[in-house]
């Protein structure tokens, strides 16, 4: 298991005075706790609360309520699976379930190795290009269940889930 | 870079116009965040590379524009003045395309568009079915400008209704009251009166004696809507200028807008333009140099679908968690930090500056009713719509109030693909409900598809092919809704939960005799009792399908049967005579279920299917069917 980041105050400082340590920016400052330690470590929330005077009840209540935050370490490279309406209906939960498939752990989950999350999201806001599906920043349209074994290798082997021949394009039809 | 007045505007925008007329060429390649997926970025630095190589870099000028609306033909580039509409473009194309185009002044056949995939290419933009029908208002600038340069924006416009209020000097109550002529109603999903809001407003603030706060509602939760990310991608300037607006009828000189962190383009372009528009002097202290003072903060929503709500994004921006409250007390009376608060979405406040400079009469010259006398009376002006799911021409669309949904869904939308049949259309997301084809008709506009059981919302069209169970529909939304109630109020945590557990047993072939019953009530309680408007609309999903489907749930009750071939308790996968044994799907099964020797028929072994579905997927032939 590898070891977990501890965090060091003065990084956890930092995200505080970017928001001028006002407690009205709370969810701006786990956000960007959350961006650098792929979860929000105790030690970090209860930094965050010395630090604006919000208790750590209304902290700890942030940080379940908003997906975007996980009090678990979440995995270096997160896949987003997008179950919005225009993706559902075009077979998304048989892509989800591959790659829970492909990856050993159920949506929510995450490797062992802490190389991957998986998670069902709500709609990415790319209808037109639907199934999509997101490994970390990028974004892989026109994905259906039988591809989900190839992107997987190649995100694997090269840090990328798409080709990197000049001009290809992303659809997932060329995998 | 000047700082703007109000006597040089006019100035400034001629000299862009002068600048941009010396241009002889524009490829304008779309660079939303569907192209950048397909990789238009490359493709817009391959062109640039080209020209330059060619010495025509002084002569053609390649701009990243904002969404271009016709997504699934991403990466798109549109050549103008002359408008010819170039798809799936690849980096590789690039010197044959500036070849042909430019230099032998003949268009690049291959990237033309071609109606129903055939033969003939339609080169203008213009002329394609899709846009053919559409009127665009708040997403005019289109693939016009470059969102990240508001000088682009100034030159077809920008900031000059907001000259010709402060010029003019117009009062709040006169901009308030032409506002309500307009009959502008809010484009976020309720559909209230966008000036009477405004009025109500301003009346709290002066009766408490304090200055009220301006928000733009960019939390655009509803699955399969993403009108209001396009706006902010393609034209920041045209939700910054309407918010100025409002803060000058408002005298507000604080306003924010709230954003989902799942839009990382369009928070980049929307700070950009902030900080252009600061720099510029039409945001900050002494507007325009007359004094006004007004400023923008973005705060980022965290992943909340309940935050669309206007008292759970408020209780959001102030830094907890975004529950709602009940709302005896509106939030134009007291909102964020207890201050008269105007919460009104991106496409609401992109339609603000136009209505001000073509006026109200022009507004509601467009769409349904008769709002002259009061701003209920009907639905004025444009809607923007993201017309997905198994239509053809998918992508974003506006149109006038009062167009048919068979126009939008057929005509701009070119029907169903795959030859399968039209079965249903979602609209107004999860508070929202589907509509089938007897319906199709309806003048779409805010109270007819209320009266038929669904409704606007934001302007997610979902369109559905016989392929898709509606019952497995209503349950993905009640799914939906169920991980996204907040859980303050007992009706909707404890209903939703009930109501996903009938439809679930539905859909696993357990149905029983009383359940259409037990669901009406269900959707009764959570109308009657829930605290804000996720849960009072929460049933319409399957209330809707109910309605229209009822054959389809008895069949899955009575007869244990998924007509659609969905629910997978319900399905078998088989292998038709058609099989080549390529053993495509051999390759792909999961449970090594199917078995057979190559180039002769395939057979699945039932015990061991899963029902995953990609032996399907990968079928060349079609060999696979599912009932």
């Amino acid at each position: 298991m590898p070891s977990v980041i501890v965090p060091d105050g003065l990084e956890v400082d930092a995200i505080v005075e970017r928001w001028g340590a006002d407690p009205e920016f709370a969810i701006e400052m786990l956000q960007d706790v959350q961006k650098h330690y792929r979860h929000l470590p105790r030690a970090a929330l209860e930094r965050v609360a010395e630090r604006t005077g919000a208790d750590m009840g209304r902290l700890y209540h942030i940080a379940t309520f908003f997906r975007a935050f996980s009090l678990e370490p979440r995995g270096e490279t997160t896949i987003q699976v997008c179950t919005g309406t225009a993706c559902h209906v075009q077979g998304a939960a048989r892509v989800l379930d591959a790659f829970g498939r492909a990856l050993g752990v159920p949506p929510g989950g995450t490797t062992p190795d802490l190389k991957y999350s998986l998670e069902g999201v709500r709609c990415l806001g790319c209808c037109g290009l639907a199934p999509v599906v997101t490994f970390g920043a990028e974004l892989v349209g026109g994905v259906d269940s039988s591809k989900v074994g190839k992107l997987m290798r190649r995100h694997r082997k090269t840090g990328s889930a798409i080709a990197q021949t000049p001009g290809a394009a992303t659809e997932a039809a060329d995998a | 870079m000047p700082r703007l007045t109000l006597a040089n505007l006019d100035a400034v925008a001629q000299q862009a116009e002068a600048r941009h007329r010396g241009w002889r060429s524009m490829l304008m390649v779309c660079a939303g965040t569907g192209c950048v997926s397909a990789k238009s970025l490359p493709l817009r630095d391959a062109m640039r590379q080209e020209l330059e190589r060619r010495g025509l870099q002084d002569e053609i000028r390649v701009v990243a524009t904002g969404c271009n609306g016709f997504c699934a033909h991403g990466p798109i580039c549109v050549v103008q003045p002359e408008g010819v509409f170039y798809e799936r473009l690849k980096a590789e194309a690039v010197p044959e395309l500036i070849e042909s185009h430019f230099v032998k002044q003949q268009p690049l056949a291959e990237y033309l568009y071609r109606a129903d995939g055939g033969e003939k290419t339609v080169p203008l933009e213009k002329d394609i079915e899709f846009f053919a029908k559409q009127q665009c208002i708040a997403l005019r600038n289109r693939g016009q400008i470059d969102p990240e340069d508001i000088e682009d924006a100034i030159r077809t416009g920008a900031y000059r209704a907001l000259r010709d209020v402060l010029r003019q000097d117009l009062s709040g109550d006169a901009l308030v009251a032409l506002l309500v002529r307009s009959g502008l109603r809010g484009r976020g999903g309720g559909g209230f009166p966008t000036g009477v809001k405004w009025q109500s407003c301003r009346a709290a603030a002066r009766a408490q004696g304090v200055r009220p706060i301006v928000v733009c509602n960019g939390d655009e939760g509803d699955p399969g809507a993403f009108m209001d990310r396009s706006i902010v991608e393609a034209d920041p300037h045209a939700v910054i200028e309407g918010m100025l607006i409002g803060a000058r009828a408002l005298g507000a000189t604080e306003g924010f807008v709230y954003i989902r962190h799942e839009y990382p383009l369009a928070l980049q372009r929307l700070m950009r333009a902030l900080a252009q528009a600061r720099e510029w002097g039409v945001l900050g202290r002494d507007i325009l140099g007359t004094g006004m003072e007004f400023d923008i903060t973005i705060h980022r929503g965290a992943g909340a679908f309940v935050c669309g709500e206007s008292t759970a994004l408020m209780a959001s921006m102030a830094g907890r968690a975004g529950e709602p409250r009940a709302k005896y007390v509106h939030t134009v009376e007291h909102g964020f930090r207890d201050l008269p608060t105007v919460l009104n979405n991106v496409e609401t406040w992109a339609n603000v500056a136009q209505i001000v400079r073509h006026g109200p009469e022009w507004f509601a010259a467009i769409g349904t009713g008769d709002v002259s006398k009061s701003p209920w009376g009907g639905s004025s002006g444009t809607k923007v719509f993201s017309l997905v799911g198994n239509v053809r021409n998918s992508g974003l669309v506006e149109v006038p109030m009062g167009i048919t949904l068979r126009e939008i869904v057929f005509d701009i939308g070119g029907g169903i693909p795959g030859g399968r049949r039209f079965k249903a259309v979602q609209t107004g997301g999860p508070s929202g409900g589907c509509l089938p084809e007897s319906k199709l008709d309806l003048a779409v506009d805010f109270d007819t598809l209320v009266e038929a059981g669904s409704m606007m919302g934001s302007g997610g069209m979902i369109v559905m092919d016989d392929h898709t169970c509606m019952v497995d529909v209503a349950r993905y939304f009640v799914d939906f809704l169920c991980d996204e109630s907040c859980g303050k109020c007992t009706p909707c945590r404890e209903g939703l939960v009930n109501l996903r557990e009938v439809l679930t047993r539905i859909t696993a072939g357990e149905g029983r005799a009383g359940d259409f019953a037990l669901l009406e009530d269900l959707g009764a309680v959570l109308a009657d009792g829930s605290l804000c408007g996720l849960g009072q609309t929460a049933a319409n999903p399957v209330l809707s399908t109910l309605r229209y489907f009822r054959a389809e749930y008895e069949a899955h009750i009575r007869e244990r049967r998924c007509p659609a071939g969905v629910c997978k308790a319900l399905i078998r996968y088989s292998i038709t005579e058609d099989c080549t044994g390529c053993a495509a799907c051999v390759k792909v099964c999961p449970t090594d279920a199917i078995t057979g020797e190559r180039r002769q028929l395939h057979t699945i072994e039932q015990s061991q299917c899963i029902q995953c579905g990609t032996c399907m997927d990968v079928c060349k032939d079609g060999a696979v069917v599912v009932r």
